[in-house]
């Protein structure tokens, strides 16, 4: 008798159990995203904020302006896209080594071992904007930290350079995402190590495999699936960010620190051209999902080879 | 260890292997997977560089924060020359902290309970039934990871207060807004981690409680629940973590009243003037909540990537 019922609830629980999560999602995300593509058709400038389904349609337009290298709008993406995928390759490249190092290092156990996954993770348990602003402090010319040991301490430099400011800025950005980002990727490696049997290292000792051979043979091959959706998820993280670049430098970053989020944020509230700002924001997504796309399949179809 | 040195050839009689010549007799005898020296010497100076790179902040933080303000404004020393809690009392004054404080704490708070709750129930349905359109689900949801929030932070922005002109809900400038944009932050790893969680519980079990008379939800709550509560800590610190820290919606989506301390925190700021050791003293005040909780609870989200996501 309870059999039948509960067999025909199940068609529809499933349903019933996703249902805030979709309506959320979908309030949230899917239909501000809908809204934001009709947008980029749109001249959705100052004029017509109060009343944006009132704003003329300008077909391909703002396209036209984002992807239009010769004149300065277009000019300027194209600048803060290039820089934005150096500073990406770099940051992902670098917390995925600092945290795969640290994640081997302390795969075995050592007296320390417990205060040091601590400290690691400090950097990502700190909220953004305290540590960014911190970092800020240290950057400062004239009474920041770095200077005071690169200039007046081991006398690097000739005079005090600038580091928010200037082609510095690009490294100043660099070196406080890996700061801030490294700890993910040793947290992620870390759980993915735990799952590798330790008699596969004991048997290659056994048949004489020093250190660096059973990371080459053992962990690293273990750590494949892993640092697929690791490296992507990093890389998706680092081009989207916002809020470390908009933290360290204001609203207005330095040429040579120009990544795409703050640029779009820029080009979208100093002018209040919302409609170029839309058609810059779809142009980041389109390539986000054809890199991811590709990615996808060049690591899939790697791993189903190296499985055959 | 007794049972390891039983297991090593003696070094009368070495196994074949290219390697083995070049690893000392001594370290061989010990253990067969002893560290060889050079490797405890790597291992000391990366962790040690890395431990220094990691506390530099957070000493500058903390230094700061206990210096005059004549100290921070003229060039960088190691150490205060006087030290003085002035700083801890005065970010009181400067801005309304407690004000950003307890909007951080409501918006965060309820953001990750009701962001644990939705996603508790999307992961059971994930991870236990099989249903049309479940692909599409966890695609669709994992790949709004990768929209730019700036795409739909203006649209979010004229929907709430569209919203708000329809019926009256303020969204817009409210913490209701933003605690329901934040709680989506975090939904899509929570779920996709969970979904993981859960399917590392026994069915059994769920089988088991079927038979006891419990329903799908008596399931979920008194057996699924329970034994991966691990996991559900784990997604809980996550979705706190994100709401506490972002930036960008928190900027243009509140108001005076509603503001939370990622935009509060730039007000000690001057037009001409930073009170740099009140904003280190501000940053390390609103930090300890965090970090600590997170330090206590990370041992669970490492044992919740081990079980769930990462395999």
């Amino acid at each position: 008798m309870r059999r039948l019922p509960v067999r025909l609830r199940r068609a529809g629980l499933p349903y019933l159990l996703l249902l805030p999560a979709l309506l959320l999602e979908l309030l949230v995300h899917l239909v501000p995203m809908v809204i934001g593509v009709t947008m980029s058709f749109k001249e959705l400038t100052h004029l017509f904020l109060g009343n944006w389904g009132a704003a003329p349609w300008k077909a391909l337009g703002n396209y036209r302006i984002s992807v239009d290298v010769n004149a300065p709008v277009g000019a300027a993406l194209l600048h803060s896209f290039w820089v934005t995928c150096v500073f990406s390759v770099l940051a992902v490249g670098l917390c995925w080594l600092l945290g795969t190092a640290a994640a081997v290092f302390l795969q075995e156990d050592f007296r320390g071992r417990g205060l040091l996954r601590a400290v690691f993770l400090t950097p990502y348990a700190l909220p953004v904007y305290a540590a960014v602003i911190t970092w800020a402090f240290m950057f400062q010319r004239d009474n920041g930290l770095v200077n005071h040991v690169l200039h007046d301490q081991l006398r690097l430099t000739d005079g005090r350079p600038f580091w928010l400011l200037g082609d510095n800025s690009f490294y100043a950005l660099l070196v406080v995402a890996v700061w801030k980002t490294w700890p993910f990727a040793f947290l992620v490696v870390m759980a993915a190590l735990q799952n590798i049997p330790r008699d596969l290292y004991e048997a290659a000792a056994l048949d004489g495999a020093g250190r660096l051979r059973q990371l080459r043979r053992i962990t690293l091959p273990s750590l494949r699936p892993v640092n697929q959706v690791l490296v992507l998820v990093l890389f998706l993280w680092t081009f989207n960010d916002f809020n470390t670049p908009y933290v360290l430098f204001g609203k207005a970053a330095p040429e040579a620190a120009d990544l795409l989020s703050v640029h779009i944020y820029q080009a979208s509230f100093a002018t209040w051209n919302f409609g170029t700002g839309s058609a810059m924001s779809v142009l980041l997504l389109l390539f986000l999902l054809v890199v991811t796309a590709a990615y996808l399949l060049a690591t899939s179809r790697g791993r189903k080879h190296a499985d055959g | 260890m007794a049972d390891l040195a039983a297991r090593t050839p003696p070094p009368t009689a070495p196994r074949r292997s290219p390697n083995a010549g070049g690893r000392p007799a001594a370290a061989r005898r010990r253990s067969p997977n002893a560290p060889p020296r050079s490797f405890l010497w790597a291992r000391r100076i990366f962790l040690t560089a890395l431990t220094g790179f990691v506390l530099l902040p957070v000493y500058v933080m903390l230094s700061s924060s206990l210096k005059p303000l004549s100290d921070v404004s003229g060039a960088f020393h190691w150490l205060p020359s006087e030290l003085t809690v002035r700083p801890y009392l005065d970010i009181w004054r400067t801005v309304p902290l407690v004000r950003y404080f307890t909007n951080s704490l409501i918006v965060a708070g309820s953001a990750t309970v009701c962001s644990v709750v939705v996603a508790v129930f999307a992961a059971y349905a994930v991870s236990r039934y099989r249903f049309r359109g479940k692909r599409l689900f966890t695609v669709t949801v994992l790949s709004t990871q990768m929209f730019p929030g700036i795409l739909f932070l203006l649209p979010l922005f004229l929907i709430y207060v569209n919203i708000g002109n329809a019926t009256g809900l303020a969204l817009y400038g409210s913490r209701g807004g933003l605690i329901l944009t934040y709680l989506t932050f975090s939904l899509p790893f929570s779920i996709w981690m969970l979904a993981g969680y859960f399917a590392s519980v026994p069915r059994e079990l769920d089988e088991a409680a079927y038979v006891d008379g419990c329903g799908a939800l008596g399931a979920l709550f008194r057996i699924v629940v329970p034994a991966a509560l691990p996991g559900i800590v784990a997604v809980a610190v996550y979705a706190f973590m994100t709401a506490w820290g972002e930036v960008l919606f928190a900027s243009v989506m509140t108001n005076d009243t509603t503001r939370t301390l990622s935009v509060g925190l730039q007000g000690y700021s001057t037009q001409n003037d930073v009170y740099w050791n009140q904003v280190m003293a501000a940053s390390l005040v609103v930090s300890v909540p965090v970090v600590a909780g997170f330090l206590l609870l990370q041992r669970y989200l490492v044992a919740g990537l081990t079980a769930g996501a990462v395999k």
